[in-house]
């Protein structure tokens, strides 16, 4: 592998570093250590900025928020304690996120990238969202270059594989997925400085898929739960998401929308955020064609504005309404 | 003899933490990177074994020196090269090429002169390593 003198080589310049450390280790326990300033190093660290957008542009999730938050805290006391010279060891960061279909978990996973890097923790702080299909193979020995493949994009960022439990197919003994996880815990335990993954799904399925890999189980520091929005908040995110594209709902239509959404959470199939935006969309379709029908001339207000007739046509409103009492939340039931 | 060929090659032998800061500035240009075996450091010997496929979207050095520690496991005692391409249009070639492992002895090259009609001499290399069969070499 390496010739002798160069393997030599890094034996010193290993055994000064360790030597180094313990000098400052032990001065540091010796004298009064130099008091750091916390508050500034957050300043510093480009983190505040990032929570607070994350703050304003994920609306509810506090939970998260907070999870968030105090990972963030627990990596600038570890760049602290080594600045001092305490000995730290590595946090582990792979998590594990659980919700519903569009509760927000990718888009934490790429906020999350983000911060990570503006801590130091990784070193490039981009996200590689994966599926089962990018990972397992289909034919003896097509899973192992295949997932190598997708680690190696990821190395220093994020790992993002969605809906992780279809990597393990209890039915199927032979099933080339265990071969996948394999590879995944490997790198997980051997590569902690290089990348951190995140695993996300669905809360039940993920459960019983850690339950049959407790290698994932104790690998995974962090489990962040996302609950559903309600409705309050998913008016929020519409507004959001219309801010966004310069739309607005006038009054009228804020009030379709609102019963819009409390008959379409109960229906199945609803996934949060993203029916709100397939929603909008729909109903930008719908101005856009009211527009071109009646023609003539229009201000840059009408171009923006949606208006109740817009929310009001689609087929939800033609069905009989909610039986009562009108759920806010639909059950888990409803759903899957 | 030692050989020398490609990107640095009359600097003394890269340490890893050298080479990954090459691998980055390649990544940093863009170019995909690969890595190359051979037992028969020949000159005109310009197409080497790969070792996987080329690596495209790659972030991180991190991910090729995994690759090449693999390579340099399996086969501790072959040239092993680190090149980058570039692929875009107008360009597209090796921008870089460094020899990141080597076998402990290098034995070189023969010279042999073949005498012709009228005094002319032609000249060929042989490496004495190829006259081992491949697998065999610089064991």
């Amino acid at each position: 592998m390496t010739s002798p003198a160069r393997a030599g080589r890094q034996t010193a310049t290993s055994d000064e570093a360790r030597a180094s450390v313990q000098a400052e280790a032990s001065s540091a326990q010796s004298a009064p250590a130099e008091p750091v300033d916390v508050s500034a190093t957050y300043a510093d660290s480009n983190v505040p900025a990032l929570l607070d957008e994350l703050d304003s542009q994920l609306v509810g999730l506090k939970p998260v928020k907070d999870r968030v938050r105090e990972i963030a805290s627990l990596l600038l006391i570890a760049r602290l304690r080594e600045r001092v010279g305490l000995e730290t060891e590595r946090p582990t960061l792979h998590m594990s996120f659980t919700g519903r279909a569009g509760t927000g978990k990718t888009t934490v996973a790429m906020r999350m990238a983000t911060i990570l890097h503006h801590l130091g923790y990784i070193r490039k702080g981009h996200l590689v969202v994966a599926t089962r299909d990018d990972l397992v193979g289909q034919y003896v020995g097509h899973t192992a270059p295949k997932t190598k493949e997708v680690l190696k994009k990821a190395m220093g960022g994020v790992l993002f594989i969605d809906e992780a439990y279809y990597l393990y197919r209890p039915e199927n003994e032979r099933d080339y997925g265990q071969e996948a996880i394999e590879m995944l815990l490997t790198v997980m335990e051997n590569n902690r400085d290089d990348i951190v993954v995140v695993l996300a799904g669905y809360k039940e399925r993920m459960e019983t898929f850690f339950h049959s890999n407790p290698g994932f189980h104790s690998r995974v520091a962090h489990h962040l739960d996302f609950p559903d929005y309600s409705v309050d908040e998913l008016m929020a995110i519409a507004d959001l998401m219309l801010e966004h594209q310069h739309y607005r709902l006038d009054d009228d239509a804020r009030q379709a929308f609102r019963e819009y959404l409390e008959r379409r959470i109960p229906q199945p199939h609803f996934a949060n955020a993203r029916s709100v935006r397939n929603a909008l969309d729909r109903a930008k379709l719908r101005q856009a064609s009211r527009l071109v029908r009646n023609g003539g001339l229009v201000t840059s207000d009408e171009l923006a504005r949606i208006d109740e007739s817009d929310v009001r046509q689609s087929r939800l409103f033609n069905e009989p309404p909610p039986p009562s009492p009108p759920p806010t939340q639909g059950t888990s039931a409803a759903r899957v | 003899m030692r050989i020398t060929q490609g990107t640095f090659s009359y600097l003394p032998d890269f340490t890893d933490d050298q080479i990954e800061a090459q691998v980055q500035y390649c990544l940093d240009n863009g170019w995909p990177l690969l890595i190359e075996y051979t037992d028969d450091p020949h000159p005109r010997n310009i197409l080497w074994e790969m070792w996987g496929m080329p690596m495209f979207d790659i972030k991180d050095p991190t991910a090729i020196m995994l690759e090449l520690n693999a390579c340099r496991k399996t086969l501790p005692r072959h040239y092993i090269r680190i090149s980058g391409y570039d692929r875009s249009l107008g360009r597209a070639s090796t921008m870089l090429s460094i020899i990141v492992n080597r076998p402990p002895e290098e034995p070189g090259f023969h010279l042999e002169r073949e005498g012709g009609p009228d005094r002319q001499m032609r000249y060929t290399l042989r490496s004495y390593a190829a006259d081992k069969p491949s697998g065999e070499r610089y064991q």
